[in-house]
């Protein structure tokens, strides 16, 4: 089956980040395909490289990091809920003229249509919020 | 892209408190883009996002309220409210906005877009989509 996973909440204030890190580990290993995995809300935090958790706790930046190399995972970052909590890519740093960018390896920033399209391509939308 | 899809648009909190209601309403314009066959509900507090006469001068945030009645407009024309939330509320479908379309099918009429429903009517309507999106 084909899915496209939305993830509504930031990491460690709510679980829904970890809950669809583990759907969609669990997804890939029983052989579905990840169309897509979209960032909205304050779930676009999970996309800053700057996070630095405490050793003895899990890294879910990293974890969403890794997990796209292995399986080229599309990890998509909602650009107008990115612009409000300041989440950037080199490219928008560079247009809304601020010095630095934040965007985690792995994701890229986009529009709500990648949501949309993701939910017309995909036999399943998984929606991971409060 | 042809495919037309049921999407439905699940709106559970109240407006301003949480930024989901806003930014809600952000998808569903782009979905209304998409040509999707899109309808939105309004159960517990999310009722109170189409409530009349919402100002906001006091506590300092943007009134988005005028945007649903635009709605109509994107053709997003099904809006149903859960009739036991308003219940539990207080409120009547005459303490919403007038939210109205025009029917193409029918010579422009101007129609009502608020259907209230029982929670089991609109577990049935839920039920009937292929995508839903809760916020």
């Amino acid at each position: 089956m084909k899915f496209t996973v939305q993830i509504n909440e930031g990491p460690y204030q709510h679980q829904a980040s970890d809950s669809a890190l583990q759907f969609t580990k669990a997804a890939l290993e029983k052989g579905h395909e990840i169309f897509r995995v979209f960032f909205y809300h304050d779930g676009v935090n999970n996309g800053t490289r700057l996070t630095v958790p405490p050793q003895d706790d899990r890294n879910l930046q990293k974890a969403w990091s890794e997990l796209a190399e292995k399986h080229g995972l599309d990890l998509v970052i909602c650009i107008a809920a990115a612009q409000r909590r300041g989440i950037m890519d080199e490219n928008e740093a560079k247009r809304q003229g601020l010095d630095a960018d934040n965007i985690a390896p792995g994701f890229r920033i986009s529009g709500l249509g990648q949501l949309i399209e993701g939910g017309i391509q995909s036999d399943r939308l998984i929606v991971f919020g409060d | 892209m042809s495919t037309v899809k049921k999407f439905m648009f699940v709106n559970r909190k109240a407006p301003y408190g949480t930024i989901y209601a806003l930014e809600s309403l952000e998808v569903v314009l782009i979905s209304a883009a998409f040509e999707q066959d899109v309808s939105l509900a309004f159960v517990d507090d999310g009722v109170y996002q189409i409530a009349k006469g919402q100002s906001t001068e006091e506590i300092g945030m943007k009134n988005f309220s005028p945007t649903y009645t635009a709605l109509g407009d994107y053709e997003v024309t099904k809006i149903y409210v859960e009739k036991e939330s308003l219940d539990e509320r207080g409120l009547t479908i005459d303490d919403l906005m007038d939210l109205k379309y025009e029917d193409e099918d029918d010579d422009w009429a101007e129609k009502d877009s608020i259907r209230v429903v029982s929670s089991e009517e609109l577990a049935q309507i839920m039920g009937e989509q292929e995508v839903i999106l809760s916020f």
